[in-house]
């Protein structure tokens, strides 16, 4: 038996829903509010950042002019930018390729003891960071890869193949089985089954395991602050050299942040389009 | 075209003692449609899968033709299945899902076109073929998944249940397209379902598994008519047969009242020791003033035949009797009445094996 709301617990329901949305929009532009913050502050003069906040100003892409301008001997925004982007590029697409084969080794034809190798996998995230700096640090001098991008793709990859592994095996988990079993009986091979079958029906699953990637290398710091702080720096690297001991470089600091966001914000936007789901919609009723 | 035989094929699946299927032997004909049914768990998906070379087997053999196939992989065996929920690939067209095996084996593009178009147009899938399978109804996407199957003209088609996602009218119109286009393809056929009715209207043959194990193959009418034994016996049939335990004291009685009969059956019965059950169909029961009273429980008009369900005592539990009985029909509800039995019965022994089947009364 269905039962019908009465008037009065709808109206209930419409505040409450009402009430939680207005919570979440003032959450929402609680986080968003030092975004925004820092977006202005980009376009201001240095005393108009380090004075009284306020919204009217004149706005000037200067500070943009300033901190991309290369000082010889300082590291430069086009060196450290493109630093990051081999080392993102390189090592999330070494990534890819690793965790792929392995993701279906563990969800669609688990191997004996899956469990524990996917526990393992994930319990190379247990060390904390800072502990395995001095090792890395050494192993990173014996093999001369002090201050080489080659270095932290290494690492990167070593950091982000674990999540990959995780993340793309609950994707490829849910694929029905009928359509790999399907694919098998229609005569394809593991290759065919990969990009006919698999491949496809995860691409929002690739690509968000993609993007997280992109986003953890291009935000790392601490490893790269401690292998390359010279040569092969990276752009967050470069963003700290802007704070300076004399003089304001708040205006500066915000429009080298601006720039430092902009590739993972694209990279977001790009992947978005891809992530959306439902292509799996249609296969299995 | 091929024959298919199981040769001891036994499956243990991980982790369980029992055998998911048990040692079948099973002989399928060139040209024959055999449906496996029975409850869930009784192993005939899974005896259907290793036959596609999707399940191991841990013991025996399956042979296609007279090639031992148990350990050839599933794109090898020249087999074709339909899945339950159709397991179409999304992001491919209708053409492109028809054509998918094709494109495997690396048949040339053109001859691809033509086998597509012309299985498109086999099963009136024309107007579909640059469609996607999320704009299908569930009709045309089990139609595409049967295209999948034909175009490649395999030995064997296997079918897992490929109907039971379709409303029960398009259950019954596809069902018969399903055997015409069987017969009229002349293709060996093994079809698993767990609706008896879709086993007795399709199947050649129709094998009756229960907890792994073969109950008994034969011809439909030959299980309806002499089932093996008490679970054959009480699966096939709607309404099921009327089964009725009548304990080990003799003469044989319901109610209270005496079941006769005679010929070879008598000995055989007083041959037998321990528990009887005794079974009859539906239509050997007539309500009227015979000799098992009973109370109406209650009376299902279908037009064409109406289903008396009756409450009987028998040694002190109570029972619920089917009688199948022609419109029209004016008991009603909680009257009482009296049923006579004028047909088959068919006596099982304590084991459920069947010892004999002959007409019968009650006195």
């Amino acid at each position: 038996m269905s039962s019908v709301p009465s008037p009065r617990v709808v109206g209930e329901r419409r505040w409450v829903n009402a009430s939680f949305g207005f919570l979440a929009w003032i959450v929402g532009l609680v986080f968003f509010f030092p975004v925004f913050w820092m977006v202005l502050n980009s376009f201001k003069s240095e005393q108009d950042a380090n004075t009284s906040p306020k919204l009217f100003f004149h706005p000037t892409l200067d500070r943009y002019k300033d901190v991309t301008k290369s000082v010889g001997g300082l590291l430069s925004f086009s060196e450290a930018f493109t630093n990051s982007m081999v080392v993102v590029l390189v090592s999330v697409a070494i990534v890819m390729l690793l965790a792929v084969p392995a993701a279906y080794a563990l969800a669609v034809r688990p191997i004996h003891k899956w469990r524990d190798v996917l526990f393992f996998f994930i319990s190379t995230k247990f060390l904390p960071v800072v502990a395995s700096i001095l090792p890395i640090w050494i192993l990173a001098r014996n093999f001369g890869l002090l201050n080489t991008r080659l270095a932290l793709i290494i690492l990167y990859v070593a950091i982000n193949l674990p999540l990959a592994i995780w993340m793309l095996r609950s994707f490829f988990v849910e694929i029905p089985r009928e359509l790999i079993e399907a694919a098998e009986i229609d005569g394809a091979g593991l290759r065919g089954q990969l990009t006919s079958v698999i491949l496809p029906i995860a691409a929002p699953g690739l690509a968000a395991t993609a993007l997280l990637c992109v986003i953890f290398a291009w935000n790392e710091y601490f490893y790269a602050v401690q292998l390359n702080p010279v040569q092969g720096a990276t752009v967050p690297i470069w963003v700290t050299t802007e704070i300076s001991t004399r003089g304001q470089f708040l205006a500066k600091l915000s429009a080298a942040s601006v720039l430092a966001c902009i590739p993972v914000v694209l990279a977001g936007w790009i992947a978005q389009k891809r992530m959306i789901r439902g292509l799996a919609l249609g296969a299995i009723k | 075209m091929s024959t298919v035989r199981y040769e001891q094929a036994t499956r243990v699946y991980e982790g369980t003692d029992i055998a998911a299927v048990d040692e079948l032997n099973l002989d399928i004909g060139d040209g024959e449609l055999i449906v496996l049914v029975g409850p869930s768990g009784s192993g005939k998906s899974t005896a259907l899968r290793m036959l596609a070379g999707l399940e191991p087997l841990d013991h025996g053999a399956v042979y296609i033709g007279d090639q031992d196939v148990s350990n050839v992989r599933p794109r090898d065996r020249d087999i074709a299945m339909v899945f339950q929920n159709y397991a179409l690939y999304p992001q491919l067209s209708v053409a492109e899902n028809i054509g998918f095996p094709l494109k495997q084996q690396g048949v040339p593009k053109e001859e691809r076109k033509t086998r597509v178009r012309e299985t498109a147009r086999i099963l009136d899938l024309q107007p579909y073929l640059d469609r996607k399978p999320k704009a299908l109804s569930g009709g045309q996407r089990q139609r595409v998944a049967m295209g999948r199957a034909i175009v490649r003209q395999p030995s064997v088609y296997l079918m897992d249940e490929p109907l039971s996602n379709l409303d029960a009218k398009l259950r019954v119109q596809t069902r018969t397209e399903l055997v015409e286009l069987q017969h009229r393809l002349g293709v060996t056929m093994v079809y698993v379902t767990h609706d008896q009715v879709e086993a007795m209207t399709m199947g050649h043959r129709v094998a009756v598994l229960k907890d792994g194990l073969l109950q008994q193959v034969d011809a439909p009418a030959t299980l309806y008519h002499e089932p093996g034994n008490l679970f054959v016996a009480g699966f096939i049939g709607s309404p099921a047969m009327n089964l009725v335990p009548l304990g080990s004291g003799r003469p044989l009685q319901i109610g209270g009242a005496e079941l006769v009969f005679d010929g070879t059956a008598r000995t055989a019965v007083g041959g037998a020791n321990g528990d009887i059950t005794v079974g009859f169909r539906p239509e050997a029961v007539r309500v009227g003033d015979g000799p098992l009273r009973g109370r109406i429980r209650n009376v299902e008009d279908l037009g064409s035949e109406v289903f008396v369900h009756v409450a009987v005592e028998n040694n002190g539990n109570s029972l619920s009797v089917v009688s199948k009985m022609t419109p029209p029909f004016a008991g009603r509800i909680d009257e009482h009445v009296g049923l006579e039995i004028a047909g088959t019965a068919h006596f099982f022994a304590g084991d459920g094996s069947r010892i004999a089947s002959t007409d019968a009364a009650l006195r």
